[in-house]
């Protein structure tokens, strides 16, 4: 069966990219449809249970790629539901990078300097607070004392998890259960509801076309609620304005899939896709150490032991976020939670006789897993991933009814990402090796290539129209009124966690969205008062 | 598709265990068990419900199950060959090589440049995970029961309305220097 029916904008994807333009666009009058590929899950139905079919799998893609395999939310509120809401703002380096391309990869309209007001609206509206030492957890004090000790500093990331709400269960993959994290189906979304936007989960879009009056027509199935592999009827959409929100992993399959009906896209559409610079270790540490050396002990007597606990990343060091470092030797090392379930299977065995990721030495190491600490590397990466043809439907060919599927990318690291990645290994041992504190070991490349939980840049902004599939207003090169505003945009990695500056570029994103719906004839006005409807100054945005 | 004899079916089970039991070792469960080689002193993937996963319509594996069993057959057939092995011919080829050999078979099968290895890591994900999160059971179910994999990582018991909260969760205490540049808002300059 096939239904059709027409709105103003149509926004494709309700994460950070997705729900920040739409509560703005319906605040500001505009009739507003958000279709959103996976379900929507209110607080109560968060699981803390792996079993598969709980929320763990409904809401969380893992989708293998060649030499990349990428993790993101699938749900209302994507990515804000299932991270683990920790929210720096990019270093100042990070904008004037050149990476590949021989100039500069950001607009010349952005700066961090012109970013920070956008940044300072979402931080008010989420919200997003400093930490303080005395509730970090575990393991950020522990990842913390060791910098201190090898004469290193560290920090407390700015977060969007309510400590005082927060029970430290580590569950936050699953969608938080207690609301004490920050997502989008607390502030943004519900502000969007207020304003008469429609949201409709289980909604994939497959492509997209043209009307006759200049406008588009958005083109979806409907997906199974339990099994995803399974798609429904199919319908269609007309709006004059179409953001494309999909995250970095699907947003530029749906444009290349939209080839044949909406003509030639920017050569940048599906290229440049960044992992982030992305790549774990895991320090197994010796409790006694841990107490003689660092001087560190629970009220129990044990020294650490607390791998379970916490919530997610919370202490970073940014000794390497140096401008004056060259050009991917740029890192922050964060401390990390990875679950169970996708969390155990790619870390190595220091000294392994046998096979360093399975066998009999593997189930020694998981008996430790309690004094286990995951350290996060994000670099700087080379902008090196490529997305193949489009599967039959959606951003992936789905191998399990949830979560699982094999998806288009290809990604094959150059020698300027190995090095950053190899530079950072070093530096994770010389912290957390020293005076035996712990053993350390990357987690393998070599079960299902690199990895990524910060998908970016296969459908950037930039000045140049060779390398940027969008203008720095985020509207798609010769295609006008279609908007990318997810992580796709950002156009390389950023060394730090990146849901802060996608969702700022989201943020500074909308007026110019505004005026194109206006000139477009769609009755709307841009008022830019914060979702619980404080009204502030509103930045500006410079003219390209 | 014919369907699967009562022979197949054993052999299969035997097979898909003697996989599991590579990627996470377990004790025998009795004294003849020839699936797990019994390389280890308590459960491991086996006994974590590796093949519910694996047989779970939802993990996708199912279907593929009997293929993949006799593709490994056939290559431990193949292994022993190359190495001069003589298998014993009363259990599968995979399930008669030793565990050293099932391992050495496995690292080929899974290695980078291996052109199956994507379905082998399909496989080996899967009993990877009923060990480390017992996947085909509700967590607290299998906390309950005992699943050798959550007791032997540790993981801790939920309260009792099943959700985890850790009262006790912080050394309280400022642990290093922050960066000299950290900006008002917390964040790298």
């Amino acid at each position: 069966m096939t239904s059709s029916a027409s709105t103003d904008v149509v926004v494709i994807g309700s994460g950070f990219g997705g729900a920040i333009p739409a509560y703005h666009l319906a605040a500001g009058g505009a009739r507003v449809v958000v279709l959103e590929r996976g379900p929507w899950l209110s607080s109560e139905e968060f699981d803390h249970d792996f079993k598969l079919g709980s929320s763990y799998t409904r809401i969380f893609d893992f989708t293998v790629g060649d030499g990349m395999s990428v993790l993101g939310g699938n749900c209302v509120g994507g990515g804000s539901v299932v991270y683990f809401a920790t929210m720096p703002r990019a270093p100042r380096f990070v904008f004037e990078r050149q990476g590949s391309i021989g100039r500069r990869m950001w607009p010349a309209a952005i700066t961090r300097a012109t970013l920070d007001p956008w940044y300072d609206r979402v931080c008010e509206s989420l919200p997003v607070t400093m930490q303080s030492w005395d509730k970090v957890p575990y393991a950020g004090g522990l990842f913390a004392a060791a910098c201190a000790h090898a004469g290193r500093t560290a920090n407390p990331v700015p977060s969007a998890v309510d400590v005082d709400k927060c029970t430290n269960c580590n569950w936050m993959m699953a969608g938080c259960r207690f609301d004490a994290k920050r997502s989008l189906l607390l502030n943004y979304l519900p502000a969007a509801l207020a304003h008469g936007a429609e949201i409709r989960p289980l909604h994939e879009v497959q492509h997209l076309s043209r009307t006759d009056d200049g406008g588009y027509r958005v083109h979806y199935r409907i997906v199974d609620a339990e099994d995803y592999r399974i798609l429904h009827d199919s319908g269609t959409i007309d709006a004059r304005i179409v953001i494309v929100a999909a995250g970095a992993g699907a947003t530029p399959v749906i444009l290349q899939r939209s080839e044949p009906t909406l003509g030639t896209m920017p050569p940048a559409v599906g290229r440049y896709f960044s992992g982030n610079g992305e790549r774990l270790n895991t320090a197994v540490f010796d409790d006694d150490r841990v107490r003689e050396v660092l001087g560190l002990s629970r009220p129990d007597g044990r020294g650490y032991a607390a791998n379970q606990i916490g919530r997610g990343p919370t202490v970073a060091t940014w000794d390497r976020l140096d401008p004056d470092l060259p050009e991917y030797e740029r890192y922050s090392l964060e401390q990390l939670f990875f679950p169970l379930g996708l969390g155990t299977i790619l870390a190595q065995v220091p000294d392994a006789q046998g096979p360093s990721w399975f066998g009999l030495e593997k189930k020694e190491m998981l008996r430790r897993w309690q004094s286990w600490l995951t350290l996060f590397t994000m670099s700087e990466d080379d902008n090196e991933g490529v997305f193949g043809p489009p599967p039959a439907t959606g951003n992936a060919d789905r191998i399990s009814q949830q979560m699982l599927g094999r998806g288009p990318l290809r990604y094959r690291p150059t020698a300027n990402t190995l090095r950053g990645w190899a530079a950072a290994d070093a530096d994770a041992r010389d912290i957390l090796e020293r005076d035996g504190l712990a053993r350390v070991m990357p987690w393998t490349n070599d079960v299902v290539g690199a990895y990524t939980v910060h998908p970016l840049s296969s459908c950037r902004i930039g000045d140049d129209p060779a390398t940027s599939a969008l203008d720095d207003r985020h509207e798609l090169r010769q295609h006008p009124g279609i908007f990318v505003t997810d992580g796709s945009a950002v156009p390389g990695a950023l060394t730090v966690n990146p849901a802060l500056t996608i969702a700022a570029l989201a943020e500074r994103a909308v007026p110019g969205i505004v005026r194109a719906a206006q000139e477009r004839g769609i009755d709307v006005t841009y008022h830019g008062a914060l979702p619980d409807g404080t009204v502030t100054a509103v930045p500006q945005v410079v003219p390209s | 598709m014919q369907p699967e004899t009562p022979e197949e079916q054993q052999a299969r089970v035997l097979t898909l265990e003697a996989f599991a039991d590579t990627i996470i070792p377990g004790a025998k469960r009795s004294a003849d068990d020839r699936a797990i080689a019994g390389v280890s002193t308590d459960g491991g993937a086996v006994e974590s419900g590796a093949l519910a996963l694996m047989e779970d319509p939802a993990g996708g594996l199912a279907l593929m199950l009997g293929t993949l069993s006799e593709a490994l057959n056939a290559h431990a057939t193949g292994y022993a060959e190359a190495n001069d092995l003589t298998l014993d011919p009363a259990v599968p080829p995979f399930v008669a090589l030793a565990f050293d050999h099932r391992t050495a078979l496995l690292g080929h099968l899974l290695a980078p440049d291996s052109p199956e290895k994507e379905m082998w890591v399909g496989l080996a994900l899967f009993s990877n995970m009923a060990y480390d999160s017992a996947a085909h059971m509700n967590t607290v179910d299998a906390l309950a029961a005992g699943h050798p994999g959550l007791l032997a990582i540790g993981i801790t018991k939920p309260d009792d309305d099943g959700l985890w909260r850790f009262p006790e969760y912080s050394y309280g205490r400022p642990l290093s220097r922050l960066h000299p540049h950290t900006t008002p808002t917390g964040s790298p300059a």
